[in-house]
């Protein structure tokens, strides 16, 4: 454990500026205070104390108990009247009982006398010493609880230290978040009206937190190194999405030369915005889908806002990461909201992707040596059928609404297809005996995101009725690469040879079975990409909200001939960077004030 | 399972854990709220481990699983109540499911 010693930093930091390089990984300039959201540490002192001074650590630390649950008491009154937070009162109960555990007040009151040490420091071990307990245990519903016991230990650590605790759900008006990292757990209950970015120390362009920020629209950098230990919440600060810089208490001639930066990028957003309602076609006619990703239903507004035709991924996961595991009548209120606000459009409901780096965070223990290649997705639903099935039940009965599209994740194989077809059916016979309504013509797809899925899909093609390539894993399990891993992140090449040899097959497959085929990665919301992927006759792609307008564009300004030529000179390069070089042509030619 | 003893030693009965996802941290919440009601002591024993059953960081260590067994140990003048309703919380899948 690391232990820091608050006040170390010189009060003149404050007023100079600093500027910090990461990776742009969501467009968009920002500009807010500083929140640094620490979810595992805290700054924690530690100094000895005398035999004298116990006493009056112990009624310190008896006051900070008494503080906390006060602050508790208010939210679960807060909650009750329909103000403020949206956490289960439940999980609220939960943290009460943690600050009356004498399993957790006890071994503090035990540890100041034999070790005489300041409260804060004691405190912080024996909480410590719980999570990762809890973390180690081999059942991941229990390990998930961590987070509860974190959460209530920083709140009573934040009220020992005289520190304001505010969670992501309490944020004031125009924050930055800056964090080592973000997981979903730390994210699905942040206060989406008050954020204005997101920065953190490490993460790629397909880490969560790159995700999260261009489904809500807002800028994001990524791999900041270790900008979380050198900013201070209430700190001023730009955040350039695009450049991928953050610029802690600018000057007065930086916010000047940012001010007219903005109104620049504002004239581009502009144009873009008089794309909305026209649709995603080339120059000679050829049509494609636009779609869009989302994570949950708050989503929804943003992404139609930039005219997109339905949602071509909603990733459920998301659902299930909050303190409590969805219910099947929760899921179908979610499922059914975007259902309703997507029409006329369709929504195509990923079912459970969990496990891998949606687990993870910082200072955790990996659960598996390899997540990646763990027990996850298909894999999990298989195994785990009831909760598949309550999954099933509750996207099938929002089917009633007519526009709602099943996909299964991480296939690898047939065999998976047609068992979880097998549940879904049983599900619907059971559906049907209660005469419970649903669409019986419900559209079953499948993520092609596996090697051996994208290799063999002309035989996974007779079982369903569309598919989606999922390329940030296509491309991670095609490579051997990890995309979380920094050191190896730049060898990362969505135009490998190898890459578009697998996006062809999917998509012959498909086509020769008369179903679609779309992309729903990373690389299907990069402009660059586009007159590759509809070259090669893609049928659909679905984007980040932040980025629909900007791949509508050259779509627009492109002919569907040029993308054809593209594509047969592209599947013939002998390296990802010929493509890469072909495709940088292509858009300076068509569109080359995108790029700046 | 051993049905509850009239003695003047401690009420000692087996549960087994019917709820799906187990009793993680709102069941345990619920478990401590009903056993701090009572005068006894409560322990709880799961594979030869021993907790207090006032104490929900206790409880969230035992992991206790669907379908995992747990031993009540309940020692006090009001043993034979807080049995009673720490039974129904099981049987009633501590309101989850």
């Amino acid at each position: 454990m690391r232990i820091e010693i608050t006040g170390e930093t010189a009060g003149d930091e404050h007023a100079m500026e600093r500027t910090f390089r990461g990776i742009g990984v969501s467009p968009g300039v920002a500009r807010g205070r500083v929140y640094v959201f620490s979810m595992a540490e805290e700054v924690v002192p530690e100094y000895d104390i005398t035999a004298e001074q116990i006493a009056q650590e112990i009624s310190r630390f008896e006051q900070a108990l008494v503080l906390t649950r006060e602050q508790l008491h208010e939210i679960q009154k807060a909650i009750a009247s329909g103000v403020g937070s949206s956490a289960p009162s439940s999980i609220l109960d939960v943290h009460l009982s943690i600050t009356e555990d004498p399993a957790m007040i006890e071994p503090v009151i035990t540890r100041l006398g034999t070790e005489k040490k300041n409260v804060e420091f004691i405190f912080h071990g024996v909480a410590r010493k719980y999570v990762s307990t809890l973390q180690a245990l081999p059942d991941e519903f229990f390990r998930e609880r961590a987070v509860d016991v974190q959460d209530v230990g920083r709140r009573i650590l934040r009220n020992l230290l005289g520190k304001e605790h505010r969670g992501p759900r309490d944020l004031p008006p125009d924050t930055i978040i800056i964090a080592h990292d973000l997981i979903p757990s730390d994210t699905s209950s942040i206060d989406r009206d008050s954020v204005r970015g997101f920065a953190t120390d490490v993460g790629s362009h397909t880490s969560h937190t790159a995700i999260l920020a261009r489904s809500m629209n807002l800028p994001a950098i990524v791999g900041l190194h270790d900008v979380s230990k050198h900013v201070h919440d209430g700190q001023l600060a730009i955040l350039d999405g695009y450049e991928g810089i953050l610029i802690v208490e600018p000057s007065e001639q930086t916010l000047f030369v940012y001010g007219q930066i903005e109104v620049k990028r504002q004239n581009v957003e502009d144009r873009l915005a008089t794309l909305r309602d026209l649709p995603a076609q080339t120059l000679d006619g050829h049509r494609i889908i636009l779609s869009g990703n989302i994570e949950l239903p708050e989503d929804v507004p943003g992404l139609l806002d930039t005219g997109a035709e339905g949602i071509g991924l909603f990733r459920t996961e998301f659902l299930y990461l909050g303190n409590e595991f969805p219910t099947e009548e929760q899921q179908y209120q979610k499922y059914l909201e975007v259902a309703r606000a997507v029409k006329p459009h369709s929504v195509i409901i990923r079912t459970l992707d969990l496990g891998g780096d949606k687990f993870q965070s910082d200072g955790s223990a990996p659960m598996e040596a390899n997540p990646f290649l763990g027990f996850r997705a298909i894999r999990f639903c298989l195994a785990h059928p009831e909760v598949f099935e309550a999954q099933l039940r509750a996207i099938l009965r929002a089917s009633a609404e007519g526009n709602v599209k099943i996909m299964y994740p991480m296939i690898c194989n047939v065999t998976e297809v047609i068992q979880a077809n097998e549940i879904l059916s049983q599900v619907e016979d059971d559906l049907r005996t209660r005469g419970v309504p649903f669409d019986e013509k419900i559209h079953v797809g499948t993520m092609m995101e596996v090697p051996s899925a994208a290799l063999t899909a002309e035989l996974i093609a007779k079982e369903v009725d569309f598919f989606s390539i999922g390329t940030n894993d296509l491309i991670q399990y095609t490579m051997a690469l990890d995309r979380l891993n920094e050191r190896v992140a730049n060898l990362y090449e969505p135009t490998h040879p190898a890459i578009l040899r697998l996006i062809r097959n999917c998509v012959e497959s498909a086509h020769n079975n008369n179903i679609w085929c779309g992309v729903c990665g990373q690389i299907a919301g990069d402009p660059i990409y586009a007159p590759l992927l509809i070259g090669m006759g893609l049928d659909e792609l679905s984007v980040d909200a932040s980025s629909l307008s900007r791949v509508k564009e050259v779509v627009r300004r492109l002919t569907h001939k040029e993308a054809q030529e593209l594509a047969a000179a592209a599947l013939h390069a002998t390296s990802g960077r010929e493509v890469l070089a072909m495709l940088n042509a292509l858009i300076q030619r068509i569109d080359p004030d995108l790029l700046n | 399972m051993a049905s509850p003893k009239k003695t003047s030693g401690p009420v000692i009965k087996e549960l087994v854990v019917i709820n799906r996802l187990g009793i993680h941290a709102r069941p345990a919440a619920l478990f401590v709220k009903v056993s701090s009601k009572f005068q006894s002591s409560i322990t709880v024993e799961k594979d030869g481990e021993q907790i207090n059953g006032k104490s929900i960081m206790g409880l969230m260590m035992l992991a206790a699983g669907l379908g995992a067994r747990l031993t009540l140990i309940i020692d006090g003048p009001d043993a034979e109540a807080a049995l009673r309703e720490l039974e129904e919380l099981f049987k009633n899948k501590f309101n989850e499911d």
